[in-house]
């Protein structure tokens, strides 16, 4: 591939990219969230088609004008979400779209003589006409594996393929990626866990901010190498935060918090005036914390304390009682209510209060609106504008908010800056640590490292569910990006051996 | 805020940026709705025949549209969550019967008119309640409703008609209250009490909430179940109002009462505007809904439109009607 370059309503995703796979190899591609590994793999699968750049397969030139023409080509592409019909059977699916016939009529026989061939040659346990729904991740995995193999796949991408997986069943995995690589198959990898990459690649390529920045070879990889390739974007446009070196009481404590599946039991705390960045990897388990802590999804086990009080909280109508606050990470899908008018948005919460017998004092709730509008510097022509017709960043301020009239002990932020531009980018960091100052305590999910960097008075990291790091405050650790980016793909233990 | 809800919207998109043209014609759409195509149809008939515009038949079509205009009330406050009560007609056979039935007892048939109210609403909660707490479609619990709810009411009949030529709350069908029939009066109180609850109370906001976004309301905090085991329970309560209203002007009620009235009751709210995904629509939006088919009805057969015709046209409005619910949705999006 080279060249590439890909833009989304006029933000460059993919500046110039250049990525050589050859046979035979497990090719890995790292980077932080959003460094666009996945677009430039969707763009070799024809998902997505390049506004510049070209593709050569085996040295000839090959235009990937849709999914059709890649897969003649010899390219799959496995998504990081099955993509697979639970309801059909492993044959079915296999054989999806490009159906063996005899004639007019399905020639099912033929189908399940070559499934059964691609099976075996992949050591899979299950037969060709089970269920999918009957197997596990793992073995559906296979199945979308066997769908590439049975095309006779040269290049098969595998974008975080163990995500989803048990250690076991990742160990089969490997397994099968070794066969397919002994058997000349090009393989390129999507991870962010450092030891897979270790276990697994004979080559990684790094990727930044939609740009390449260089390529290791099986003896030159080391995590630090690695690290230091995947950050180091400048900080810019940052609003300048005091870090707080001296945080005030607890306010928030949380021990032994679990969902059972994705958070492992986990304890942290929050003190009054404090920001702390909550780190890691997508899927690391940070939005589903902050969600156990609000209560928004039913908990296991733990115990979430507030000013030295435990809270019941089963709902998150219980967690804004006590003063918790919430801006999820998906503001359109979770946050707003987009056909209503913006003042109505922002009051939402603060109704019950100020209404005698549930009837709403329209005139002192729009005075509410009004003054925050004023306070948070949101841009619109006046309350009645439908939160659809707002720009990004004025949508997250609008939920900001709705949740500062009620004025929260406790706010959880889940990547508040997402799809915000760079203007609104800093205000919602000045609103954010003129919260802190006011002594509200602040958890912040982040997946822009500058951002937990620039904001944050210490920093939490995650990765597979657990706290496996944390930085600044009393630790002695400092908050940098390479520290950050250490301990969320496991390098630091990596490192450790 | 309350009362110019969207008016000033208009006025200051107009002159601030040229991008939204779309936004007027759209919000025209959404405020005026269907008073245009009522007029239209207004003016049309009075054209074709002199006996339309006469006072004695305004007050005739009012009285024609007081039933689904009650039970289209209800519907609008489910439909606003997203979902729909099909289960209404059958509700309206059960509880006019059972209505029917308690007045006939003579030392209970005072409780006749709240037997029957009460009847509707416990079906609504019940309706809620799964759908609420047990997570099931709407479609398929009041579906389930709409054809169980049928049965019962012809087996409390005793498949035939519960008959009461003394029936004590008979006023509520054939009396007037000054120029205008006690239906007419309830349903128009219906419709106010159902404007308030809507637009100056919390449950309303929360309703709307619900419709909007499920997940985001969840999030701040509303309790969804509740907001759902309430419209249930308000379709269904009106359902049972609806029942009152029939069987008082019958004196009667038999297990067929209400047939396919839950058809017109939802043409009439997405004629209002209301959109079928929740959300977005109002009140008197409905009431428009429910006046423009009962002036269909009402017309149609003083120009001795044959029955079958009728329903032909019936049902292209209802075509019609969600033709406009996507034309505006696309407006806006």
């Amino acid at each position: 591939m080279r060249g590439i370059t890909k833009r989304f309503h006029g933000v460059s995703a993919l500046q110039n990219v250049n990525l050589t796979v050859y046979p035979g190899e497990v090719h890995a591609l790292m980077g932080e969230n959003g460094a666009g590994k996945s677009t430039l793999m969707k763009i070799l699968a024809g998902a997505y088609i390049a506004d510049d750049g070209e593709i050569y397969i085996n040295g000839h030139l090959l235009k990937i004008t849709d999914p059709g023409t890649a897969r003649q080509a010899g390219i799959n592409l496995i998504y990081q979400e099955l993509n697979v019909a639970p309801n059909l059977t492993v044959v079915e699916n296999m054989f999806m779209g490009s159906e063996l016939r005899r004639g007019q009529l399905l020639d099912r026989d033929g189908m399940e003589r070559k499934a059964q061939q691609v099976l075996d040659d992949l050591g899979a346990s299950f037969a060709p006409r089970d269920l999918v729904s009957t197997l596990s991740i793992a073995e559906q995995q296979v199945v979308e594996i066997a769908r590439a193999l049975k095309d006779n796949s040269r290049i098969l991408v595998m974008d975080e393929p163990t995500a989803a997986l048990s250690d076991r069943e990742t160990e089969r995995l490997f397994e099968v990626i070794h066969k397919l690589r002994n058997d000349g198959i090009a393989i390129i990898y999507i991870s962010h866990r450092m030891e897979e990459v270790y276990a697994l690649a004979n080559r990684v390529s790094v990727l930044r901010d939609g740009q390449y920045i260089g390529s290791l070879n099986r003896d030159e990889i080391s995590a630090e190498r690695l690290v230091q390739m995947m950050v180091g974007r400048p900080m810019q446009d940052f609003y300048e935060h005091q870090r707080q070196t001296n945080p005030g009481a607890v306010v928030l404590e949380v021990s032994n918090i679990s969902d059972g599946r994705k958070v492992q039991p986990t304890n942290l705390t929050l003190h009054a005036g404090e920001i702390v960045g909550l780190a890691g990897l997508v899927g690391a388990g940070r939005t589903e914390l902050s969600r156990l802590i609000f209560g928004a999804d039913p908990k296991v086990s733990g115990e979430v304390v507030l000013n030295g009080k435990t809270l019941e909280i089963h709902s998150p109508g219980d967690a804004i009682a006590a003063g918790i606050g919430y801006v999820p990470e998906d503001r359109k899908d979770q946050g707003l209510f987009l056909e209503m008018t913006s003042g109505k948005n922002i009051i939402l919460n603060m109704l019950k209060q100020d209404s005698r017998a549930g009837v709403i004092n329209w005139s002192s709730v729009s005075k509410i609106a009004r003054d925050a509008v004023e306070d948070f510097s949101i841009r619109l022509a006046n309350l009645e504008i439908r939160a659809m017709d707002l720009s990004g960043g004025n949508q997250q301020k609008l939920l900001l908010a709705r949740w500062l009239a009620i004025k929260p002990r406790v706010l959880l932020l889940d990547e508040p800056t997402r799809g915000v531009d760079i203007g609104a980018k800093s205000e919602i960091y000045r609103i954010v640590s003129d919260l802190a100052q006011q002594g509200v305590a602040i958890l912040m999910v982040s997946s822009e490292l500058p951002e937990v960097v620039g904001l944050s008075d210490r920093v939490l990291v995650m990765r597979e569910g657990q706290l496996v790091g944390e930085l600044g405050g009393s630790t002695g650790t400092d908050i940098t990006q390479e520290n950050i980016m250490a301990y969320a793909t496991g390098a630091s233990e990596v490192a450790a051996l | 805020m309350s009362q110019t809800e969207s008016r000033p919207l208009q006025e200051k998109t107009s002159d601030r940026a040229p991008s939204r043209q779309r936004k007027p014609a759209n919000n025209w759409l959404q405020i005026a709705g269907i008073l245009p195509i009522l007029v239209l149809i207004c003016v049309l008939f009075s054209l074709l025949t002199p006996n339309f515009p006469t006072p004695g038949n305004a007050v005739n079509i009012l009285r024609q549209a007081s039933i689904n205009i009650v039970l289209a009330t209800g519907m609008t406050f489910v439909i606003l969550t997203g979902g729909i009560d099909l289960s209404v007609g059958s509700i309206l056979g059960v509880s006019a019967v059972v209505g029917v039935l308690v007045s006939l007892i003579p030392a209970l048939s005072w409780a006749a008119v709240p037997a029957a109210l009460l009847t509707g609403l416990l079906i609504g909660l019940v309706n809620g309640a799964l759908i609420a707490f047990l997570d099931l479609p709407p479609f398929i619990v009041t579906l389930g409703g709409l054809t169980a709810l049928r049965g019962v009411a012809y087996l409390v009949a005793n498949g035939t008609t519960v008959l009461n030529r003394d029936l004590n709350f008979a006023w509520i069908g054939n009396n007037y209250l000054g120029p205008f029939p006690w239906l007419v009066v309830i349903a128009l109180l219906t419709v106010l009490a159902s404007w308030f609850v809507l637009r100056q109370t919390v449950l309303g906001v929360q309703i709307y909430a619900v419709g909007g976004n499920q997940r985001a309301a969840r999030l701040t905090g509303i309790k969804v179940d509740r907001v759902l085991l309430f419209v249930y329970g308000v379709s269904g309560l009106l359902a049972g109002l609806a029942g009152v209203m029939s069987s008082s002007r019958l004196y009667s009620a038999t297990g067929l009462l209400g047939n396919g009235y839950e058809l017109d009751a939802i043409a009439a709210v997405i004629l209002g505007g209301t959109s079928f995904t929740g959300g977005i629509g109002t009140i008197p939006g409905t009431l428009l809904g429910a006046l423009i088919i009962a002036v269909l009805n009402n017309g149609l057969t003083l120009l001795n439109m044959s029955y079958f015709w009728q329903l032909v046209v019936k049902g292209l409005v209802i075509i019609v009607a969600v033709t406009i619910d996507r034309l505006r949705r696309r407006g806006g999006r």
